[in-house]
This record gives C-alpha cells, structure tokens and sequence, in this order.
C-alpha cells in the first residue's frame, strides 16, 4: 500500500509549497505505468490529510494513458499495461509514456 | 519521531532504525512534548461552488521530496566510495540467505555491511550479526518498503568505512520498494522458482527496475514445474536491459557469476542514476 506514502509526499510537497492555507482542492497527474492506483489513492488522501491544512480537500486525478512504440513495425499506441502487444503482434515494445506522477495544481481557499 | 533512534508514536509511520550492537537500553527521556494544541476550528463556511479559491501551479513530481533524498543518499554515499546494493524480493524468495552466503564468501575481500529492512523484529538482523558481518536493522513499522530518508538515517548509524559495499536488503515485497529510489548504485531483484513463471508478468513494475535480475533456488527445478522459458521471455519483455542470472543460495550454482557482478558494479567509476527519469 504505497499510496499512502505517496499522499503523504503530496501533503508535505503542498505544506511546503504553501504553508498552512487552507486547501480546497489538489490536481495530481497519474499515469497508466506509474505503479499507482487512483482508488487506493484517494482513500489514502482522507487518511494522510486529516488534521492537516488539506483536511476536507477534493483530490483530482487527471489520469494519462501510457504510450508505447512498437520497436518491430515502429506503430505507436496507447497502453494501460507495462507488457504491451503491437497489434502486428510483437511483443517488442518500447514504453514511452505513462509513468506520470507530478502535483499539477492546488486550489486554496 | 526521534532524529536519533526512530522511535515514534505515529500511529501510521512508526519506523525504528535499531543498532543491534549498540546497549539494549536506550533510556533517553523522550522529552518531545509537542502538545498538539493547534485549534484550528473547521468553521470555514463551505461558499457556494461558484466562489472558487486560488489556483497555484505546483507541476511538481510527487516523489521529488524522496528523490532528493536518494541524490542526497547518493552523493553521501560517493564521497566515501560506498558502493550500496538494493535487494528487493517477495517474502521467502531467499534474500537474506542468499546474504548470508555471499557475506561469508566475501570476507576479507572487500568490507561489507548490511541495512536489514522489515516491518518488525530483529530476526534477519540477528542472522546477519551471525556471518560476523556488522548490520543496522530498520523496522518500518506499517511501512512496506524503505525510502530514502530511511536509508538515510540508517546510514548514518551503520556508518559504513569507505571504499566498503553495502547491502540494503528491503523489505520483502514485490510492488511497493519499485517505487522509491534509495541513492543506490543498482536495484537486483532476486526471484525464486519456487513463486512461479508468472511473477514477472503479475509484478512487472518490480522486474522493469532492475538492474540485474537473480533467480534463486534452481537446486530445486527438478522437483517443480517452473516453466523457465517463459519466465525469462517475460522478463525480457519487461526489462530487455537486465542482466539475469541463475543461482542456488544453498548450493553453489550460478554464486561466481553473481559475485562477478558484484565486482563489476563496485568497479565502475560513477554510480547508476537511478530514477532520474521518473
């Protein structure tokens, strides 16, 4: 359950950013291949921020597809999974995108 | 938490770095009264959704906090010509065995020391104190993987000698320590034919970390059906850069090989950069 540790870097990463004012919202990036899972996330959120400036805050999460090259027909296409199939049928592919994980924004009150 | 021994009462963190050589008795006061009295009231009115707040851009990496530990852990460890080795594996895959071996297939070579990290107790702590080999045991309490700060701070007591290797064995997990950059020189994942052929494909996040890839326990394929091949295809798919190898901790198969590795990571001149790209 690494989300939690991950919420926690996000609430120190805006503590530190922000201080103590009151946070309304916090946008956060997730990619398909981060290793991340929204839901574990935002139930950790409730966790991590209680008694904190974020207490009651909304967590948004923009998710992004991951992004693979295929290395054999040179094809590329979106994935949600880290062994991605070309649709020529190789297996050599090569992930490009998806491993997102960035605090985009936050709203204060 | 204590900056010195890591005691805490921090009901979700909770990690301890124990010195297994150090006194048992660590009898200072605990004076830290922090009284946690801040007020704050809750009685923000909740305005219409029209009444929006300020946006601030932050665009920052999530893990920026621990990846500048592990630079931190990196340079720290450079200065001193500290070459550190991630060990990460399921539970029961053989890393402190296989610890065990190489500790004492190593002594006189090059100095070795060891940070142990497991949720609780001192029990790998104690088997290593038991190759001779000097240890520093972090408990993570509820954590389920080391991060940078706790590797650092467990550093700091090991106190390792230059030009020495050291080994952070994580805890025993395959998802969760993928994530977290230590300042390490490489990441070597140690799996067992014992888990199955389909780990790589179930916990691909772990296998695309690492540097070298161990499988452990080969002594015992004749008495399995451990579809090898597949194993390593998929390996390959998701780690083409891996160098993989084949070991028995128990017997003798494949340990050259890895000693060999070990050799050639501590020989090169600037460390891997792990996570940089993250």
């Amino acid at each position: 359950m690494h989300e939690l540790a991950i919420t926690e870097s996000i609430v120190a990463a805006v503590r530190e950013k922000l201080g103590d004012a009151p946070v309304r919202r916090v946008c956060v990036e997730v990619g398909a291949l981060s290793g991340v899972v929204p839901d574990a996330l935002l139930f950790s959120f409730e966790v991590a921020t209680e008694g904190t400036s974020l207490a009651g805050a909304e967590l948004d999460i923009v998710r992004q597809s991951g992004r693979a090259r295929c290395r054999d027909c040179g094809a590329r296409f979106d994935t949600d999974d880290l062994l991605a199939l070309c649709a020529c049928g190789s297996a050599d592919v090569e992930v490009l995108g998806g491993r997102e994980l960035r605090i985009r924004e936050v709203e204060v009150v | 938490m204590c900056a010195t021994c890591g005691c805490s009462d921090d009901p979700v963190g909770g990690v301890r770095v124990i010195d297994p050589s150090a006194p048992p008795e660590h009898d200072h006061p605990h004076p830290h009264e922090h009284p946690h009295d801040h007020e704050h009231p809750h009685d923000h009115e909740h305005e219409p959704a029209s009444d929006r707040g300020h946006t601030v851009a932050l665009e920052q990496r999530v893990l920026a906090r621990n990846d500048e530990r592990a630079a931190r852990n990196r340079r720290w460890l450079a200065e001193r010509g500290v070459l550190a080795v991630n060990l990460m594996s399921s539970p029961g895959a053989g890393k402190t065995t296989l610890l065990e071996r190489t500790l004492v297939d190593l002594a006189g070579e090059r100095g070795v020391s060891v940070l142990e990290g497991d949720q609780e107790t001192l029990l790998d702590a104690d088997r290593i104190t038991a190759t001779g080999c000097r240890v520093v045991q972090i408990n993570t309490g509820s954590g389920c993987h080391l991060d940078a700060d706790m590797v650092h701070r467990g550093l700091r007591a090991l106190d390792p000698p230059d030009g020495s290797l050291v080994f952070v064995e994580n805890v025993g997990n395959l998802v969760c320590p993928a994530l977290f950059d230590l300042g390490e020189a490489a990441k070597v994942v140690i799996a067992s034919v014992t888990e199955g052929a389909d780990k790589p494909a179930k916990y691909p996040h772990m296998f695309a970390a690492a540097d070298l890839i161990l499988l452990n326990k080969i002594d015992l394929l004749p008495y399995l059906r451990f579809d090898e091949a597949y194993w390593l295809a998929t390996v390959r798919r998701v780690n083409p850069g891996a160098t993989v190898l084949r070991v028995s901790a128990t017997g003798d198969d494949g340990l050259a090989d890895w000693y060999g590795w070990l050799r050639t990571v501590g020989g090169r001149s600037a460390p891997a950069q792990q996570g940089a790209a993250r």
